[in-house]
């Protein structure tokens, strides 16, 4: 395929991501738009890498320790995880991860208070213990974002912002166009990778992909001493440290939304953040008086199970369809891999992603966001 | 374990936020004179009034210059918060007065975010605005809210700005008139618009020694009375100029030198040129602003049940263009400063980093980012300040943007040509002051909030391990767990 044109709709981490490796095979990539790069989930999120559910785990894996280097710019990568547990409960649940991962040969161990301690100094005495998964890590997104769109133009990729795509031109059960509204694009390959809005882009090409849209909070302090590891958990909260020291923190309920073709008018953060501040100041009792500095929201999609769709279409059949499903940053230089292999071959060559097929929502009900209560507030 | 969904996701927002402790009619955030006289007025209509102001601020806070820039020269006396109190009530008779007509009043106590429903939040239960002392926070609902919460400090960069002395004129003021907290002896003014000629005066009936105003313009910009009392105090104004260069020891600034070679000794510089409508809470709540160049710059721009009265409301307009003003003020500090000059004192970022759009100093700089700037950044698209605040860390510390992210934008709308009102408004984001986690934490929140509470979507599907799929650990898994989104 090298020397065809693919353009890719959507320039968050997925469009990217997929937008370089495709690049790097020599192929000519246009990512449109609608604002910045970035600017939506793929900038706002926990920058948590460390998905073990996922098939495309492995190359996840494979690739976070790499990816500076292969980009040429730097992500913040920071290796490694620690899950305190602040409850009896929660004791129990991450020994049961922890077991879990030992079954599997993914490297962990299992932390008693002292040690929580000194891994993370800003922990009390107040945990019942940790486990430290010594695979995963976490990064920058907004950085990274933008190392994708840089190596991107590097190998000579084209990035073109606020530029919303509004529709596609067909001929022959191919794509052979994507339209804004100023220009239409000419192609040989589309990939569709719009987060939240990928549902109306491909409803136009008559395929129905089966997303909701939620809005999810985060909140930031000042820089805290860094500790020596960055990645903490736990606490049914998620976040990392930052390479610059605050402490960056999600996780609690998610609010659901209809979100139009044009993307969310807004991205509200709430009151939440005073729910988020008691557990990080549960979960690092040492970093309590530490002031808030922002917080923010995100929109995200996600499908009826709650994984992504990576899938090559049979018709139009030269569209691949991207949606994370709310797990898209960390897996992000995995599935732009995987991608390519769609966009280029047909097939993924480095594990079976049949999981993340779209066919498998043939036959679901109509009602499906209804039944699992996924539903807007009225 | 099979999933019969229940038509109900329990880990979602619906239902589980607490209400706001108490509701008022109205709520009144800065009691400045013209938040006192909302309060008073909507007092004297019959309805139940609610008037909170930040001040008296902690030591700590304004150490790092919050709400305004004090520059370090507030003395040990503003550690006593009894006695700022007190100040407080001594300087603004009208408080009383207030309290009289039947408002109820709580000084130390920020207005932090206001939230309601509106795009993309539908889950509140009513329209709350966050309330915050030195011992907790707390939500307050309202019928209409009076936001008359002043305007800020403008800072802009000389070589040798980020060390203690340099301060802004409404934190002078306010160390002045209100409080008699004042550290410095000799100040020199920057500016000559009517903000620099009364500060220079204020200064000067305290007793200050007042070494000189600088001008950036070839004449005096201010209005003329206040410049005949200037002139007949003896004060000098240097035209044409800014500040070449600074010499400071421990406590701060020393001495200035102007672009004409002028050495003038001083303990603190006065930055004067401009306020900033103090929109923080307009703009973290999505409520419309608009630019306004005689008004001193964004304003909000009004509508039903939210109203800014004062200073946040826009300075007085009397035709002066703030904007142009304030630009050939930052037009000559891109021509001194050196580009080691730091831009954003909190991360530290200097000139040369912020125009070239590189990564903060603990990380590396491999060759391909040396190479990117803000010229390869507009390329792509117009300059944007949270884009480039996320990529250089300008305007990301604990100050919150108050002492770079104006002339941060004014140097983006220089640099890449444009006039200054193309460029967009970084974003304000609550909290709209620093408020520590044990602070802005709900420690008594609700159980339901709690029950839905889950690290992420609780989606039992979601975090099966692929290899478990379908094998006797995926019911241990779900069972383990998840919340029972499903049953
Ligand atoms: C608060 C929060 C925390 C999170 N934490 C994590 C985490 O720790 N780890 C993790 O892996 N994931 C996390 N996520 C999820 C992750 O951010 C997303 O799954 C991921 O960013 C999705 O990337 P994307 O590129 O597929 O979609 P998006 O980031 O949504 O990008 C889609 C892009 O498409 C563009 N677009 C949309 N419509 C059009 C159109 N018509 N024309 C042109 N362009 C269009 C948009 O402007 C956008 O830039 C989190 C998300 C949030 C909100």
């Amino acid at each position: 395929m090298s020397g065809s044109e693919v353009v890719i709709v959507g320039g968050g981490v997925t469009g990217l991501s997929a937008g370089w490796w495709l690049a790097r095979s020599g192929v000519k990539v246009t990512v449109l738009d609608k604002f910045i790069v970035g600017w939506e989930a793929s900038g706002r999120n926990g920058g948590g890498a460390s998905h073990y559910s996922s098939p495309l785990f492995d190359e996840e894996q494979r690739l976070w320790p790499q990816m500076d280097e292969l980009l040429g710019y730097p992500t913040e990568h920071q290796k490694g995880r620690i899950l305190i547990a602040m409850t009896e409960r929660q004791w129990d649940q991450y020994r049961f991860i922890a077991e879990r991962h030992t079954r599997l040969n993914h490297p962990v161990e299992v932390l008693d208070v002292k040690q929580v301690q000194e891994a993370v100094p800003l922990a009390g005495d107040n945990c019942f213990g940790g486990v430290h998964y010594k695979f995963g890590g976490h990064a920058n997104p907004q950085r990274t974002v933008q190392a994708y769109a840089w190596a991107l133009q590097d190998l000579g990729g084209k990035i073109i912002q606020h530029s919303p795509v509004t529709g596609f031109e067909t001929a022959g059960g191919k794509v052979t166009g994507v339209k804004t509204a100023n220009a239409t694009y000419g192609c040989d390959a589309v990939v569709v990778a719009a987060g939240p809005q990928i549902p109306q882009l491909m409803a136009q090409l008559g395929v129905d992909v089966p997303l909701a849209a939620a809005r999810a909070e985060m909140i930031i302090t000042e820089p805290a001493p860094m500790m020596p590891l960055g990645g903490v958990d736990g606490h049914k909260i998620y976040g990392r440290q930052t390479l610059r020291g605050n402490l960056a923190y999600g996780g609690g309920p998610h609010e659901w939304l209809d979100v139009d073709a044009t993307g969310p008018a807004a991205r509200p953060s709430t009151p939440l953040a005073r729910n988020l501040a008691k557990r990080l100041a549960e979960l690092l009792p040492k970093a309590a008086h530490l002031n808030v500095i922002r917080s923010w929201a995100g929109v995200i999609e996600n499908s009826p199970d709650g994984r992504p769709i990576i899938d090559r279409l049979t018709s139009p059949d030269n569209v691949v369809v991207a949606s994370m499903s709310s797990v898209g940053f960390g897996l992000s230089p995995a599935s732009g891999h995987a991608i390519r292999d769609l966009v280029i071959d047909g097939t993924c060559s480095f594990t079976n992603i049949d999981l993340l097929k779209l066919s498998r929502f043939d036959g679901l009900e109509k009602d499906w966001r209804e039944k699992r209560g996924w539903m807007p507030i009225a | 374990m099979d999933l019969n969904f229940t038509g109900t996701d329990v880990c979602a927002i619906n239902g589980t936020r607490s209400a706001p402790e108490a509701k008022y009619d109205l709520v009144v955030i800065g009691a400045g004179p013209s938040g006192i006289a909302a309060a008073i007025e909507g007092a004297a209509s019959g309805a139940s009034v609610l008037l909170v102001d930040e001040n008296p601020v902690s030591g700590a806070l304004m150490g790092n210059d919050t709400p305004l820039y004090f520059g370090g020269r507030m003395t040990a006396a503003t550690q006593n918060s009894d006695r700022m109190l007190e100040a407080i009530f001594m300087s603004m008779p009208d408080l009383e007065k207030a309290m009289e007509a039947g408002v109820e009043l709580l000084l130390g106590t920020t207005a932090w975010g206001v939230y309601r429903n509106g795009p993309g939040v539908q889950s509140l239960p009513e329209q709350v605005v966050g309330l915050a002392d030195a011992e907790r926070s707390w939500l307050v609902g309202f019928d209409r809210i009076v936001l008359a919460t002043g305007a800020r400090d403008l800072a802009i960069a000389f070589p040798g700005w980020n060390q203690p002395g340099v301060m802004g004129a409404a934190a002078l003021q306010m160390l002045l008139s209100r409080y008699g907290a004042f550290s410095g002896r000799r100040i020199v003014v920057l500016g000559s618009h009517d903000l620099a000629l009364e500060t220079a005066l204020l200064a000067k009936e305290h007793g200050l020694d007042v070494a000189a105003l600088v001008e950036v313009r070839d004449a005096p910009q201010g209005d003329a009375a206040l410049l005949e009392k200037i002139t007949a105090a003896g004060i000098a104004i240097h035209y044409g100029q800014s500040i070449a260069a600074s010499k400071g020891g421990l406590d701060g600034i020393e001495s200035i030198t102007l672009n004409d070679g002028t050495n003038i000794s001083c303990d603190t510089v006065c930055v004067a040129i401009g306020l900033i409508p103090s929109i923080e809470l307009v703009d973290a709540m999505h409520g419309p602003r608009a630019l306004n160049a005689t008004r001193g710059g964004y304003i909000p721009a009004g509508e039903p049940n939210v109203a800014a009265v004062g200073l946040c409301a826009g300075l007085p307009d009397t035709g002066f263009d703030h904007v142009a003003y304030r630009m050939d003020w930052v037009r000559a500090a891109l021509r001194v400063n050196a580009p080691d000059t730091i831009i954003c004192q909190c991360e530290e970022v200097t000139l040369a980093d912020l125009i070239g759009i590189q990564p903060p100093n603990y990380l590396p700089r491999p060759a391909a980012i040396q190479a990117r700037s803000l010229g390869t950044l507009l390329d792509d698209g117009p300059a944007n300040p949270d884009q480039i605040k996320r990529l250089t860390r300008s305007g990301m510390g604990v100050c919150q943007g108050r002492r770079c992210r104006d002339q941060v934008a004014m140097m983006l709308a220089i640099e890449s040509d444009k006039p200054f009102g193309t460029i967009p408004l970084a974003s304000h984001r609550a909290p709209v002051r620093p408020l520590p986690l044990k602070i802005l934490a709900e420690w008594d929140e609700p159980a339901a909030m709690d029950a839905a509470w889950d690290v992420w979507f609780g989606i039992p599907t979601q975090w099966v391990p692929v290899e478990d799929i379908g094998t006797e650990y995926q019911d241990a898994h779900r069972e383990m767990l998840y919340t029972g989104m499903y049953t």
